[in-house]
């Protein structure tokens, strides 16, 4: 189906299963332990051996050689595969490292062998025997120090944020120099690890040529492709497999080392192999959110009007690596006639800087909408009111190029009401709790709709069950109930008449997971493949499919009602189709828009930031499952708080690696650190993204809430901190009345 | 609680068993080879229950409860998250109390009541824990779920025994489950996703309905 016109009035716009609060259908699967993970599935392939993974120990260098002779006379030991077995692999989509082959070591805990053993404590006792010779070199690890030579580079995320390595509008340093308020404030993000809790993990089964990857995974065609092209085969020899991924957060767009050793694994060892990343593995094994630092020019007249915004940033990333887009958001946040974005790329030799949720906006809304609040002081102006004193509804880089539907404004307005903004001193310092100093806090939010094309399968029964297969994946995002939900208002079932099966590469390809496009492309591809199956039925039964009326488990035409089943008695029913989209999103602007609001309290004596209150409203089209759209939106809210406060990997810039790289030194918010979150939802749909009315909501939450934390702070403090996290430490000395 | 006398091997004779094993495996080695061949696995019986059915495993002794689980019973609800107790998505409860099953081998279990996420509920008996998480939708990728759900079971019942945390202002007065006791009790389970609000209102509903 080809989606080139805004949508009309459809069947979705019934909205008797589509729109309303809807627990998970996979929800009796996970909470009691049987929803099978990728290294679970003890029944899919018999007599797994376990891989063991190690890493270099240096950053940058060579591997002269590895020892496994005391390795192989392990107990259980069933084989080894070192990198110096096998000529550099190639690498799979989207990424700049290489995972596996030859003797360079591009980052520190690159993969250089895996030992496969009858049981997991044979694996990892043997590992440890493995000696290995490296010819260490000197590398660059301190962007800090690489960031003022470092060359203009544009890039994209591949998730929804680009940017030119400059892009201008106007006469920007003229305005700047000219504008009666001007701000100029430099921030720095840290470097951040998704750390979800599934550790990347895969069992690999070979059956002659063919080979088959029980994963976890976001992305399963391009993973399918990458295995391919890693490993020289045809893609139609793999299949890749997740129907259940333990979080991702972009850390799992890609295939990662787990598979590639798994598959070498178990080709040398002549029978299934499981590998599970160790924790301590992934923060330097895997990618990373890159740190970034920030340099953002306001320039405003006095009553408020920005009339030059400058946004320029610096990220490091290894050779063919990209910059972290940070800089995005800028171009099409507020109004301002003269503009300037810029981006530089730093060469570093860290381990592989790529997506984490949000990439490009989590970490550039941390700036730009402290550097907001900042000038809002300045000017003497509230931070909302000079929000939307600044709103657009037209591209700001290129005139008459409107949004498909904006609503910052309602966001914004919204939120201050029910937050109870009008009670907030805007002197900071100044409200007090007990130990605690109080302040408020709110920033902007803003995130890409991004559209892609999404295939599906659905197959009617003779029972009347309609099953949906496509290899779209549920990450936590609640794709299979969304997708559930599309079917049965499409075909007029109940949401228990419909089965789901996702993750497949068998399966029709999907948008996938990732960038917020999971759900608005993923069902507007199942509606495409239903609006398909809704003609066969017609065809079937014999009555013409404009007049059909598919509800309560039958088919309707004029005074003929029949079950729905009835169209499959002479076999079942199916229909493949994949939404594919014209040239709308350059037409029109499709963003989603947030206001976020912050109460924090900071202890008058030690500093220690603790968050209140939280509230998001959204403004993101259709919301296809209040409750599941909730959830991601207070997921992104809580990974906010950790960027602004704790999330940090420390950089050893002598040895070149994240040192803090488990869960114990790598912090991420336990519930201790999160208040009861609110969320609410604009009521709208947007006809110009897809049939489904419906924008991207999951990355939403994060993008500038943890400004809002920062802002909040300083209302509480008066301590501006512009290096993130805002670690106790960054605020002690100049707290108010500090003993 | 564990039975010494039923264990096959105590301490010593596992000390002594290592020493003989390593002895052995070394001895038809050449004098003088560069690196000993290492020690077989020293293996050995252990009997506990596992949701209510005995089960008896003969374990390498490196075999942490939680891998005992995962990889020899097949009961995988029980989720490897970090294998370093820093995550709590292992979380058992064992003899009444909860605790991480990575962080603790299986051969110390002798005797033990074990429960695991699929000993409290299944997908059409869900326990009353499991059934407020759907309700609340205290879950997104479902991973550290499990350990979550063991954990608030067991913290529920930490506070109805009068165990202290360290938000308890006051040791002496009658525990009280709010959502701070929850909070800093719970905080040993992450959750990446960021469920925490809604599992403290799934929580607090079956605190609720307890009382």
């Amino acid at each position: 189906m080809k989606f080139d016109t805004p949508a009309g009035q459809n069947p979705i716009d019934q909205l008797k299963v589509v729109g309303k609060a809807t627990d998970r259908i996979d929800g009796k699967y996970k909470t009691t332990g049987t929803a099978p993970y990728a290294y679970e599935r003890h029944d899919v392939a018999p007599n797994q051996a376990y891989g063991y993974v190690l890493g270099a120990t240096i950053a940058k260098g060579r591997v002269r050689g590895i020892d496994t002779a005391a390795a192989r006379r392990a107990p259980g030991v069933v084989a080894i595969v070192t990198t110096l077995d096998t000529p550099r692999l190639e690498r799979g989509r989207m990424n700049a490292a290489y995972l596996f082959g030859g003797d360079a070591i591009q980052h520190y805990h690159q993969a250089v062998a895996v030992v496969v053993a009858e049981t997991f404590e044979q694996a990892r006792a043997a590992a440890f025997l493995v000696r290995v010779d490296y010819a260490p070199e000197p590398g660059r690890f301190d962007l800090a120090a690489e960031a003022p030579a470092a060359p203009p580079v544009g890039g994209n995320s591949g998730e929804g944020s680009g940017a030119a390595g400059a892009e201008r509008v106007g006469d920007f340093e003229g305005a700047f120099a000219q504008a009666p308020v001007q701000l100029d404030a430099t921030y720095a993000t840290a470097d951040e690890s998704h750390a979800m809790m599934e550790p990347h993990a895969t069992i690999a089964a070979w059956t002659g040529d063919r080979l088959t990857l029980w994963t976890s995974n976001q992305m399963i065609a391009w993973s399918k492709g990458s295995v391919a092209k890693i490993l020289g085969l045809k893609p139609e020899n793999v299949r890749v497999d997740s129907p259940y991924v333990g979080g991702g957060f972009g850390g799992k767009l890609f295939v990662r080392a787990d598979a590639v050793l798994a598959a070498l694994g178990a080709r040398a060892a002549g029978r299934p192999v499981k590998v599970a990343l160790t924790r301590p593995l992934i923060a330097n094994n895997t990618t990373h959110r890159p740190a970034t630092i920030q340099r953002i020019r306001l320039g405003a007249t006095k009553d408020g009007t920005l009339t030059a915004i400058g946004h320029e940033s610096t990220s490091g990333n290894l050779a063919d690596g990209k910059p972290e887009t940070a800089v995005d958001q800028t171009k099409l946040l507020y109004a301002g006639a003269n503009r300037l974005t810029a981006m530089k790329l730093a060469r570093l030799d860290l381990p592989e800087g790529n997506a984490m949720r949000a990439p490009g906006e989590a970490p550039g809304l941390l700036a730009l909408e402290v550097a907001m609040d900042e000038m809002a002081e300045k000017l003497g102006i509230d931070p909302v009111e000079f929000r939307i004193r600044n709103d657009t509804q037209t591209d700001p880089m290129k005139p008459g190029r409107r949004f498909s539907h904006r609503n910052l404004v309602g966001c914004l307005r919204t939120g201050a009401e029910k937050f109870g903004w009008a009670k907030r001193n805007p002197t900071p310092g100044q409200v007090r709790d007990g130990r605690f100093l109080v302040g408020i806090g709110m920033a902007a939010g803003f995130r890409n709709n991004l559209l892609v094309k999404s295939g599906a399968r659905v197959r009617l029964d003779r029972d009347g069950r309609v099953t949906v297969e496509t290899d779209m994946t549920d990450i936590g995002t609640g794709s299979y109930t969304i997708i559930a939900q599309t079917a049965a208002e499409m075909m007029g079932v109940p949401l228990d008449r419909v089965v789901v099966r996702l993750g497949d590469s068998d399966f029709p390809a999907s948008a996938g997971s990732g960038g917020q496009f999971g759900a608005n492309n993923a069902t507007s591809g199942v509606y495409a493949a239903c609006v398909q199956l809704r003609e066969a039925v017609a065809q079937r039964l014999g009555i013409n499919s404009a007049d059909a009326v598919f509800a309560n488990g039958q088919v309707r035409s004029g005074n003929r009602a029949v079950p729905l089943g009835e169209a499959a008695q002479a076999g079942e029913l199916s229909a493949v189709d994949a939404i594919e989209y014209g040239d709308l999103a350059k037409t029109y602007q499709q963003s989603t828009f947030a206001g976020h609001f912050v109460e924090v309290g900071v202890d008058a004596d030690t500093a220690e930031v603790r968050v209140r209150r939280m509230l998001a409203v959204c403004a993101a089209g259709r919301i296809l499952n209040p409750k599941s759209a909730r959830s991601q939106v207070i997921g992104g809210m809580t990974m906010g708080v950790g960027a602004a406060l704790m999330e940090e990997l420390a950089v050893d810039t002598r040895r070149g690696f994240f040192v803090n790289h488990d869960l114990a030194g790598y912090e991420v918010p336990v519930h201790a650190d999160i208040p009861r979150q609110e969320v609410i939802f604009l009521d709208e749909a947007d006809p110009i993204s897809s049939p489904m009315k419906a924008k991207g909501v999951g990355e939403l939450g994060i993008c500038g809430v943890g400004a809002a934390v920062a802002n909040a702070v300083y209302n509480a403090t008066g301590v501006r901190v512009r290096d993130f996290p805002i670690t106790l430490d960054k605020l002690i000395e100049r707290m108010p009345d500090a003993a | 609680m564990p039975d010494p006398a039923s264990l096959d091997l105590n301490r010593r004779d596992l000390m002594v068993g290592a020493t003989a094993a390593a002895a052995a495996a070394a001895l038809p080695t050449a004098a003088g080879a560069a690196s000993a061949a290492p020690a077989a696995p020293v293996t050995a019986k252990v009997a506990f229950t596992v949701n209510g059915e005995r089960r008896e495993l003969d374990l390498d002794l490196r075999t942490s409860l939680l891998d005992a689980a995962r990889e020899h019973l097949h009961l995988t609800g029980s989720k490897k998250g970090c294998d370093h107790g820093q995550c709590g998505a292992c979380t058992m409860i064992v003899d009444g109390r909860r605790i991480n099953a990575c962080l603790t081998l299986a051969v110390m279990h002798q005797g033990a009541e074990i429960t695991t996420i699929e000993g409290l509920g299944q997908p059409d008996n869900l326990h009353p824990m499991q059934a407020a998480f759907v309700k609340h939708d205290g879950y997104q990728c479902g991973y550290c779920t499990p350990g979550q759900i063991c954990s608030g079971v067991a913290v529920l019942d930490e506070i109805k025994a009068g165990i202290p945390s360290h938000v308890t202002a006051d040791l002496n007065a009658p525990m009280q489950v709010t959502e701070a006791e929850i909070r800093e009790r719970m905080s040993g389970n992450i959750c990446r996703c960021g469920a925490y609000s809604n599992i403290v209102e799934a929580m607090t509903e079956v605190a609720g309905r307890r009382a």
